[in-house]
């Protein structure tokens, strides 16, 4: 398997000879690998690089000198001085028979089957010259008709094209690490099974691996993109490669179009998906060629929306923000730029609100999500981003979850969990209150109650230092603060831990002595740790049980916050915050201001501006007056939306640019229809840091345009010629020249294939794949002294049950695009409320009978679904839907430090309706 | 609980001063599944009543043994007079023989009831006229001799004495040697030398080893393991142990067949007796080795016989074969190296551990050391199953001890090695029977099974028959197996229906080449023997199918055709009262006539008519 290997140093070079051909290889490789390495071309259908060999086809067959009969060269490993025939009068003839027998077990309807032209089948059957009257045996596909499943909602599986090479079922179990696919029956009747239910009953979530995994047309992705047309690969125009607009993983995917219009998705082999995508990436891109897509401005006259023309659209908001900023001065504006946006956007959006409008008011959504693991992480080392990299995760001896429901929320990272657990035998430790899929794989799973996090995470250290297992080394030569951290620390032995937490002692002893003797242990890490009223506190305590056990600074170890959005790290690096420039500079750094200052040619404000929760406090209390909303819909995504939706209502002067009318843009005065992701080019910046190219794949609906000409424009408006930059190649290049991890992260390299990891300091530099190898950014890292605080809502009388929101595998945040996805609302599409069977039962509810859950702050109606996922006492409901939003009923109570909102606890009341 | 080998051989001598006090007769009464779906049960049940009626509970002791390999002759029993050690053997019991089984007297010769003779000694044991008797049983020593459910009974028969000499007086290397000097092979059909594969797992550095007694036999119409297992099942249990010892195993399991209840039973019964009594479990008669034994069932698929697909099965994934290398001896069950054995393999190490390999190698021949089991089926008069040593001849076997062809016909080939063997003719009857000879005759050992068949078999269609069978049980996995299996077959049906062409032949005899060339485990490597053999030796009843649309059997309903022979014929109208499906026509004393496209090709009215008028073409 090469995934595997593939960042294992290969042992010292073998010589090995095919059909008289001396060839170099590395020790442990199989025959065929070095054979297509080298361009011999030995036929294979059941070898697929990704998965371990499976030796079914026989068509690899070659015979080596000195060994009787004949070997499958995919599960040969190859010998020094081995002499191989891979091509003989024999072997030929073998293949040429064993092909015959596929083709008569196989419905070679190539006429009507869309892999007509890129099936492997076909190659080596037109290579053989099989044609229907040069073959021997009688068709006998007609026996697998009954076997086909047409009944998922993104694929059809025709048993009669299957050749049962085992591809798609080894990839669904050792790739993506799920096994639902199966084999059903013996012989001539194996079929490839989704065990004891049809496909669309079964556990199958629609990744599509097995879909890129066939070479026939046995499985196909059903017309998701083009249900009334089909497609055969010589109808499409154009294929490209672009990044996933989907979560922060930043898969590459290789888009096909037709006529302005996405109709095929597949991974790409490329870092850091190879090849996997998860249901959304691969089936959920139609949100592009929606009909709600905006083509034009609008403007609101008498509370109603008119489409206008840009010049009109782009003249009201600039006077409109002119007259607010005279008036009520720079800070009375405020502007929320991104995560969904490129890298280029972010940054001329944030250099519009500075030097432009001329405050510091600008934030984005990462406020609600890892605002705390910037500024936790930042205290702790000095930067505040995932410290290594997905593909180390594989690697790792122990991998500690807490807090992230990685198969839903990052599906293709849960892949790399999973093969670390399922073929390199690492042990996963899933700390969560929730019973997540990961769960099924890990070796201890600690449930500690909502919002206790400080509190085991200092119990598990209490146990590392009492067993010895801390790395003093490290911590002598690393770290400071060690003496009033292990006073603290000491606090919180297991048994105390367990009356704060409910995590049984002897769970916590033993995930702590797994975490502790490991060699190389890697936290993952996501909204559960950092959406809490301690949020940055329970980042601090994660970075101080990474830093006393040295599992920082080196491969597959590390502090690893998962970044929700596709590029919220890059709009963070974009300095989208109110407090930095981009290269997290600070603003009020008199360094930093003077080079922004002379390289914008403008006068720059000093003072960090407001929070995103802060923005919306200070409208009601009439100090801003006008936003500028690029991308955003805080209306669902934030805490407490009623407060929020208020907010926005009560402004002078509001202008949204989207690509759909978002329930924030409804409430706007001005809408500017933007370009998606499909539609222009420019960076993402993925969770690992790494910076990945967007491609433009069609041409934008109507008037639409990319974010960053419409931001150029309203700046030119306001300000003759202030921006000008005629691609986003300029933008780039202005990125480089100011910040200084983006340096050496040019367009050209980017356009040459490279997929750079900041800090990348000069043109030359390679990039970073893990930080802090022997010096943290901030010299020595700070281990911080921390006690548990209670979350604020406890349940009680009125309230008893506690409320977590998150995200579902088949929606994306507020919906926005996944919920106009045809095929992710085949699998959901109405809200839903989680509730384990003893409070379902203590409540008289059904399953799926609607209820209605009410906060101090809101309320909502949603079905309710038995679950074993929350513990008794607790419930759990995405966020995704707006006719059931769950962030009205969130708390916005504020971290103190990082402002993120504890949007995972609020203590709710359920009523039967 | 026996705590140590002193305990042990206390407890064994105080078990043999009982034996040897005990008087009377016992009555061994063969119980294995074969003997009770034969009514075994019932005279068990008759003959308890009648000494309880009779108050004879000290002149006679019922033993419930396993099976004695008479499947001709089921239900039966062996009488021994303890005091004078003469025995007689019944067959073909009834319940109402109680009486005549009790009143036995052993020194007249005629009872009144079939007396079987009998065909085998025990090699292990000094016993008279050893010289004319064929049968040498090693592997089946206590199977139809002891009660299966009493450890004393096994340990009286020198149960756990190789154990004991191995823990105690060899080191592991000595047993792996020992195994390897006596040249005993994989019984499983392989015929891989045992002590070899002991070695090769021996010499893995690895901190957990398993070994697998593979019970899963599968062969139709083979139960040489189901009866060791349904009789002696704690000899299996000593030999994994010491197999454990020998390559520094832990952990043993035993994979066997679910439709194997019985043997379930006493293994299950066997491995909770063994652990309670110290010769299973931790640190065993306080030798410091410790080794534990679980079951395993498989789920009825033949491929999981083959070892890859058998620690595939108990790993809880499909039972599918994976590619060799890697061997399961370097890399088997959960990748740990890993021994896998068949059931009489392991029946066979005990007597080697107690006897030495210079003892066993007197027995079999140079290659071939030692003894095979076979199930003697077919068209032969004594069914059953037999232990002979290597080298004996297949005329030994089917005229000594089979008893000749059933009624009286003539013999036309004996297929050996169940479903992937191949027919050997009567040419070779005289040759000396090993996993060589066999190999080089096209057929192979396989697990013991043997077919005799006589000239009313066709040799195309028990090719078919064969095929039909590995053709269902092919897994699935590779091309060849799975695909060319099923057109091999399909080819056979075009042959045996008058279909096939010269071009047939051609294409037959290349698919068998690259299915046995290119598959991927041994199903499917030997798929084709039944055919490459049968082609082999019977190449002219092919041609015959092939060429003449004949078949000279009379077997292939589409080759044949019935006729009435008008001048013969009297018209009595037995052959047309007979007909089923009303095809002859013809009135009271005229000649009849058969339409034959409405013959349906039974052969009632050939064997109706008295007069040879009904003719079979």
């Amino acid at each position: 398997m090469e995934i595997r290997s593939r960042d294992i140093l290969m042992e010292k070079n073998i010589k090995i000879n095919i059909d008289g051909k001396e060839l170099i290889a590395n020790k442990g490789e199989t025959i065929l690998s070095i054979a297509k390495r080298n361009d011999i071309n030995i036929p294979s259908l059941c070898y697929n690089k990704n998965v371990s060999n499976t030796a079914a086809c026989r068509l690899c067959i070659v015979s080596i000198e000195g060994r009787p009969g004949l070997h499958p060269s995919c599960a040969t490993i190859a010998e020094d001085g081995m002499k191989i025939t891979a091509f003989s009068e024999e072997i030929e003839t073998k293949r040429r028979i064993i092909l015959d027998l596929i083709l008569s077990a196989h419905n070679d309807d190539c006429i009507n089957c869309e892999k007509d032209s890129i099936c492997e089948l076909q190659d080596l059957a037109f290579k053989y010259n099989l044609g229907r009257d040069n073959r021997n045996f009688p068709p006998i596909w007609n026996k697998l008709k009954k076997y086909s499943d047409k009944s998922s909602q993104v694929l059809d599986y025709d048993a009669t094209k299957c050749i049962q090479c085992q591809r798609c079922v080894k990839a669904c179990r050792e790739k993506q690490g799920k096994g639902i696919l199966t084999f059903a029956n013996r012989g001539i009747e194996t079929a490839v099974s989704t065990g004891y239910s049809k496909w669309n009953k079964s556990q199958c979530d629609g990744c599509g691996e097995c879909i890129q995994a066939c070479p026939v047309g046995a499985l196909v992705m059903k017309p998701v993109y083009n249900p009334k047309n089909r497609i055969r690969q010589k109808d499409i125009e154009k294929t490209i490669i672009t990044t996933c607009p989907y979560c922060g993983v930043g898969c590459q995917l290789k888009v096909s179009t037709i006529k302005n219009k996405i109709v095929k998705v597949e991974g790409c082999n490329d870092i850091p998906n190879y090849g996997s995508t998860c249901v959304k990436g691969r089936f959920g891109l139609d949100f592009v060629n929606h009909p709600d897509r905006l083509t034009k401005p609008l403007i609101k006259i008498n509370g109603k929306f008119e489409e206008t023309s840009w010049k009109k659209a782009l003249n009201i908001t600039a006077e409109k923000l002119i007259k607010i900023k005279t008036k009520h001065g720079n800070d009375s504006i405020c502007g929320l730029s991104s995560a969904r946006c490129t890298n280029e956007d972010n940054y001329l959006f944030q250099k519009f609100m500075r030097s432009i409008i001329g405050t510091n008011n600008v934030d984005h959504c990462a406020r609600l999500c890892h605002s705390s693991t910037v500024a936790g992480l930042a205290a702790a080392f000095g930067s505040g981003a995932m410290t290594n990299s997905i593909s180390e995760l594989e690697n790792a001896d122990v991998i500690l979850v807490t807090g992230s429901n990685t198969t839903e929320t990052h599906p293709v990272i849960s892949t790399y969990i999973k093969r670390a657990v399922l073929q390199n035998n690492a042990k996963l430790i899933v700390v969560d209150p929730r019973k997540i899929d990961l769960v099924k794989y890990a070796a201890v799973w600690l449930r500690q109650k909502n919002g206790t996090d400080v509190a085991w995470i200092n119990g598990l250290m209490n146990v590392i230092i009492n067993e010895k297992l801390h790395n003093r080394k490290f911590i002598e030569t690393r770290t400071e603060g060690f003496e009033e951290f292990a006073a603290t620390v000491k606090k919180y032995p297991p048994e105390y831990v367990e009356q704060i937490t409910g995590i049984p002692s002897e769970d916590l002893i033993k995930a702590a002595k797994l975490y502790g003797k490991a060699e190389n242990a890697s936290i993952v890490y996501a909204m559960g740790i950092t959406q809490h009223i301690n949020g940055t506190d329970n980042v601090k305590s994660i970075a101080n049980l990474a830093m006393i056990t040295g599992n920082i600074g080196k491969e597959s170890s590390g502090v690893n916050p998962l970044r929700g959005q596709n590029n919220v790290q890059g709009a963070c690096d974009m300095g989208a915050l109110p407090n930095v420039f981009p290269g997290y500079q600070k603003t009020d750094n008199p360094e930093a201001h003077f080079k922004f200052a002379k390289a914008w040619n403008a006068e720059l404000p000093l003072k960090p501006g407001l929070t995103v929760v802060e923005m919306m406090n200070s409208i009601l209390s009439g100090n801003v007056k006008a936003m500028y909303i690029m991308g955003e819909n805080p209306v669902i995504s934030d805490a407490n939306s009623n407060h929020v939706k208020h907010s926005l209502e009560s402004l002078d002067f509001l202008v949204c640019q989207d690509i759909f009318l978002t329930e924030t843009a409804q409430l706007a005065d001005v809408v500017f229809p933007s370009a998606s992701f499909a539609e222009k080019d420019g960076t993402f910046t993925n969770t690992e840091r790494r910076i990945l190219k967007v491609n433009k794949l069609i041409s934008e609906p109507g008037e639409s345009k990319p974010d960053w000409q419409i931001i150029s424009e309203l700046a030119n408006k306001m300000k003759t010629n202030s921006f000008s930059y005629g691609s986003c190649k300029n933008i780039l290049d202005e990125i480089n020249s100011l910040t200084p991890q983006y340096r050496g992260i040019t367009h050209s390299r980017i356009a040459s294939g490279e997929k750079l990891q900041w800090p990348c300091p000069d043109k030359k530099h390679k990039g970073t794949k893990f930080l802090h190898k022997d010096k943290f950014t901030c010299g020595f890292g700070k281990l911080s002294a921390i006690e548990h605080t209670p979350p604020v809502e406890k349940p009680n009388k009125k309230y008893p049950y506690i409320l977590s929101t998150g995200r579902s595998l088949y929606h994306y945040h507020t919906g926005s695009m996944s919920r106009r996805s045809t095929s992710l609302n085949n699998y959901l599409s109405e809200a839903y409320c989680e509730i384990s069977k003893e409070d379902m039962n203590r409540l008289n509810i059904e399953n799926g009978e609607l209820i209605k859950v009410k906060s101090r702050r809101g309320e909502i109606e949603l079905a309710a679904l038995l679950s074993d996922k929350p513990s008794t006492g607790n419930i759990f409901i995405p966020f995704h839907f707006a006719e059931a939003a769950a962030n009205k009923l969130t708390n916005d109570k504020l971290d103190p430090v990082a402002k993120i909102p504890e949007l995972k606890v609020c203590a709710v009341q359920i009523e039967k309706i | 609980m026996i705590k140590n080998l002193n305990e042990l051989n206390e407890y064994s001598k105080k078990l043999k001063i009982k034996q040897n006090n005990k008087t009377g007769v016992n009555i061994l009464i063969s119980m294995g599944t074969c003997g009770i779906a034969a009514g075994a049960r019932q005279v068990l049940n008759a003959l308890s009543e009648k000494i309880k009626a009779e108050n004879l509970q000290d002149n006679f002791h019922i033993t419930e043994v396993g099976c004695m390999g008479l499947c001709y002759c089921e239900p039966s029993i062996e009488l021994q007079d303890i005091k004078t050690g003469n025995s007689i053997i019944y067959g073909n019991l009834k319940p109402e023989d109680a009486e005549k089984i009790l009143n036995t007297d052993f020194n007249q010769s005629m009872h009144g009831l079939e007396v079987i003779k009998r065909t085998w000694n025990y090699p292990e044991e000094e016993t008279e006229n050893k010289q004319n008797l064929l049968q040498a049983k090693i592997a089946l020593k206590n199977t139809g001799r002891i009660n299966p459910e009493r450890l004393e009974d096994y340990i009286v028969n020198s149960g756990y004495e190789a154990l004991s000499k191995a823990l105690f007086k060899m080191t592991s290397r000595n047993v792996i040697d020992e195994i390897t000097e006596s040249g005993l092979r994989g019984r499983g059909g392989g015929g891989f030398p045992t002590g070899k594969k002991w070695s090769f797992a021996a010499a893995q550095k690895s901190d957990v080893k398993y070994i697998i007694c593979n019970a899963d036999e599968g062969d139709p119409g083979a139960f040489m393991d189901r009866a060791i297992l349904e009789g002696d099942p704690y000899s299996i249990l000593e030999a994994m142990t010491i197999a454990g010892y020998a390559v520094k195993a832990t952990k043993g399991y035993i994979y066997i067949r679910a439709e194997y209840p019985l043997a379930i039973q006493r293994l299950l019964f066997a491995i909770i007796q063994s652990r309670n009594n110290g010769f299973l479990g931790k640190n065993i008669l306080d030798s410091g080795f410790s080794f534990d034994i679980e079951l395993r069932y498989g789920a009825g698929a033949f491929v999981c016989g083959e070892e890859t697909a058998l620690i595939n099965s108990i790993e809880g994934l499909r039972g599918t074969p994976s590619n060799k290398p890697p061997f399961p001896a370097i890399e088997g069950l959960w990748d740990k190296p890993t021994i896998v054995n068949n059931v009489e393999t392991f029946a066979n190490i005990n007597a080697i551990i107690r006897n030495g390999h210079q003892w066993f190698r007197k027995i079999g021949t140079k290659n071939s050391p030692g003894t095979k089991v076979f199930a003697l089926a077919g068209k032969i008069n004594n069914v059953g199953l037999i232990e002979v040593p290597m080298g004996i001849t297949l005329k030994e076997i089917i005229y000594d001890i089979g008893k000749g062809i059933s009624g009286g016909k003539k013999l036309k080939a004996v297929q050996t090695g169940g479903p992937s063997g191949g027919c050997i003719t009567p040419d070779y009857l005289n040759l000396p029977i090993d996993y060589d000879t066999l190999k080089s005759l096209g057929s192979m050992m396989g697990s013991g099974g043997m077919i005799v068949m006589d000239e009313d078999d066709c040799m195309v269609n028990i090719a078919k028959f064969f095929l039909n069978f590995t053709v269902d049980e092919s897994c699935g996995k590779c091309i060849p197996c799975r695909i060319g299996g099923q057109q091999m077959f399909a080819i056979l049906e075009k042959i045996t229906t008058g279909k096939g062409t010269e071009k047939d032949l051609e294409i037959l005899t290349a698919l068998c080449d690259t299915i046995k060339k290119t598959s991927l485990c041994g199903l499917g490597m030997t798929a084709p023997n039944p055919v490459t053999s049968t082609m082999k030796y019977f190449k002219h009843e092919y041609e015959e199918h092939v060429f003449d649309k004949k078949c000279r059997a009379g077997k292939c309903k589409d080759l044949i055709l019935f006729s009435i022979e008008e001048k013969k014929c009297i018209g009595c109208s037995a052959c047309k009262r007979v007909c089923p499906a009303d095809c002859i026509e013809g009135s009271l004393k005229k000649p009849h006539k058969i339409n034959s496209d409405k013959c349906v090709k039974c052969g009632e009215c050939f064997r109706a008519c008295k007069f040879g008028a009904v003719i079979k073409n």
